[in-house]
């Protein structure tokens, strides 16, 4: 898979491009060629708790030449590409898009050159446009722009040549240069989701391994659903996935290889080992561990060797998450009579709780941006999802039903993703997601039931 | 070894699918295992095989075979004790035989904290099987925290058949 940049794109243009997990071949930087940028007015609205969101303009992208290239039509994808970035932008909660559906079409020529008294005319605050043309060489050609109507300047522009397989990714990529640049927060829409897909009776639920796009794109499954599996983890590479099998009816934490298709124990043991984690920078894995009944907290290289004992309280010690700075963990522990969530230095040291009242509080995830702790808060028989600051305050809940829970955050910080439990004998999960103002709640599509997201870091 | 597994494997498996079709019942009991397949034995009248899983619910009743707990608690009550001693006359009666405690919790945990509770439930009864004479090596734990529910609901009477820890013969 090669997904390149070829047109300058401001600051983003220059990182270096690792390989992405699950396609093996490299990804190449490609050069690029320095193109005058846009300048113009950047709003300001991340944030806000306003319902006035910035109407954007989204035409199908143009193209040069209706062709056939792998079997896609580049007219077809143009308008599948503007329907993928109208829908991220819609999920993000900050922008209203208009389009592709029910507005005019746009001509190749038209791409460099708006009609912008038109996207005026319509309300739209701004409009993107872009094509999609053959390469010449097998693959697809995306541009991505965005423009300020009134002032009549180009935002944003964006390049990329891709296999055809990878459009949504292009479309992705647009829509987090969109994002960025009109919200000033970093991208998170080119990133992925590992999960739990659930199928069959309540009491007998067959649960598999599966990942995908954030949107919900490209999914696929990873196991069979002969073992149980639970609470998967993406390395930040994307190219492992840490989780909790059933395999031969013990509870182990495996390291599944996703180009490889293989799976490795963490650590050789007789105990059960859980609820697995991953260091920000992918060396090392926190797990919980149940010894004659009590379960406490352990690191370990993800390469193998000798476990570190992390907590020693009678009571149960579980789950934990790194800071992104990778110094600190936080944690749960029912060490004071109920759960209840406690940070540590990552050798165990100076164990403080941190949540106070309201109930239990359970599963904390630290942001990507170390400035909030995510959780579950379990009080009133229900289970909503909460923030609070890494020393406990501003406590706030985000969302309110029978059961919310296990947040995990998008790359940049601002939405977390949490599965979602109704209630009864025909009571189902799904994944869900909303951002930090609590307003922007969205169901994730996912062909089966779903539980248990872990949302991975934006692809190179 | 491999065959014992496998064997456990299978009959814990086959409980599960039926616990699954259980509607309110609470006494719909699990199949019986064939244990190891070698020991069939000439049985009894009744074709039931000494120590097998059949056997087992035969002699401890059709609950029997498991023991209740409060929300979020672990401890073994005097009705719990009373399960378990009946299970622990069995057990000693069958001292080649090896179980599985199973532990349990009702879905009003989080996923991860109730694997650990199971773990709690599961080696408070194990602990006091042993206290009673039973040998723990011959005891596997094993915690399904909220994944695997005898009984279907979010009620209280349904929370209350679920957190439980029970005893399930593997074999020999």
């Amino acid at each position: 898979m090669t997904l390149v940049r070829y047109l300058m794109a401001g600051v983003l243009a220059t990182a270096s491009l690792p390989a992405i997990a699950q396609d093996q071949s490299t990804v190449q930087p490609q050069p690029t060629i320095q193109l005058p940028q846009p300048e113009g007015p950047r709003e300001s609205i991340t944030g806000t708790l306003s319902n006035e969101r910035t109407i954007i303009a989204i035409p199908a992208l143009a193209t040069s030449s209706v062709q056939n290239v792998a079997g896609l039509r580049t007219d077809s994808l143009g308008r599948q590409i503007a329907e993928v970035i109208a829908a991220d932008l819609e999920r993000s909660g900050l922008y209203d898009p208009m389009g592709p559906s029910g507005i005019p079409a746009i001509s190749r020529a038209e791409v460099q050159a708006p009609r912008f008294a038109e996207w005026q005319g319509r309300n739209a605050e701004n409009v993107v446009h872009g094509f999609v043309d053959a390469s010449g060489t097998g693959g697809l050609v995306v541009g991505c722009y965005l423009y300020d109507t009134a002032l009549g300047s180009e935002l944003v522009r964006k390049g990329f040549e891709i296999q055809p397989g990878d459009w949504r990714r292009a479309a992705h990529k647009c829509a987090d240069a969109i994002y960025s640049r009109l919200s000033g927060e970093a991208p998170f829409f080119d990133s992925r989701v590992a999960y739990i897909a659930e199928s069959g009776p309540k009491g007998n639920r067959i649960k598999r391994l599966a990942i995908m796009d954030s949107d919900g794109g490209n999914h696929r499954f990873i196991t069979n659903g002969q073992a149980l599996a639970i609470s998967p983890r993406f390395s930040p590479d994307y190219k492992k996935i840490v989780y909790v099998s059933y395999l031969n009816n013990r509870v182990r934490v495996f390291i599944y290889d996703v180009a490889a298709g293989s799976q490795k124990l963490v650590t050789e043991s007789s105990n059960a080992t859980f609820a697995p984690r991953w260091s920000p920078d992918g060396t090392q894995i926190l797990y919980s561990m149940a010894v004659n009944g009590n379960t406490d907290i352990y690191r370990i290289s993800a390469n193998g060797g000798t476990p570190v004992r992390l907590t020693s309280t009678a009571g149960i010690d579980v789950g934990g998450s790194f800071s992104p700075d990778g110094k600190k963990i936080v944690f749960e522990s029912d060490r004071s009579g109920g759960q209840q969530i406690y940070t540590m230095n990552i050798d165990g040291s100076n164990q403080q709780r941190i949540s106070f009242g309201g109930g239990r509080a359970a599963t904390p995830e630290w942001s990507p941006r170390g400035d909030l702790i995510a959780f579950t808060r379990m009080g009133g028989g229900e289970f909503r999802i909460g923030v609070m600051t890494p020393s406990g305050g501003g406590a706030r809940m985000l969302t309110n039903s029978w059961q919310d829970e296990a947040p995990t955050w998008s790359p940049n910080g601002r939405v977390i993703q949490f599965f979602r439990t109704t209630a009864g004998r025909e009571g189902k999960s799904s994944l869900w997601q909303v951002d930090l103002t609590g307003v922007n709640l969205r169901r994730l599509p996912t062909p089966q039931d779903g539980s248990d997201p872990s949302w991975g870091p934006v692809l190179p | 070894m491999t065959i014992r597994k496998s064997t456990a494997m299978i009959a814990a498996i086959t409980m599960l699918a039926v616990g699954a079709c259980a509607k309110k019942a609470p006494d719909t009991l699990p199949p019986a295992p064939e244990g190891t397949g070698t020991d069939t034995g000439a049985g009894t009248g009744t074709g039931v095989v000494p120590g097998s899983q059949e056997d087992f619910l035969a002699s401890v009743g059709a609950m029997g075979d498991r023991v209740f707990f409060d929300y979020d608690q672990y401890n073994v009550d005097a009705q719990d004790q009373a399960t378990l001693q009946t299970q622990s006359q069995w057990l000693q009666r069958n001292p080649a035989v090896r179980v599985t405690l199973e532990g349990h919790a009702d879905e009003r945990g989080t996923r991860d904290y109730n694997i650990a509770l199971g773990e709690r439930r599961a080696n408070a009864a194990k602990n006091y099987l042993a206290s009673l004479g039973v040998d723990p090596s011959r005891i596997q734990v094993i915690s399904y925290g909220k994944e695997r529910p005898a009984e279907i609901g979010s009620t209280e009477e349904a929370y209350a058949k679920n957190r439980r820890a029970v005893t399930v013969i593997v074999g020999r």
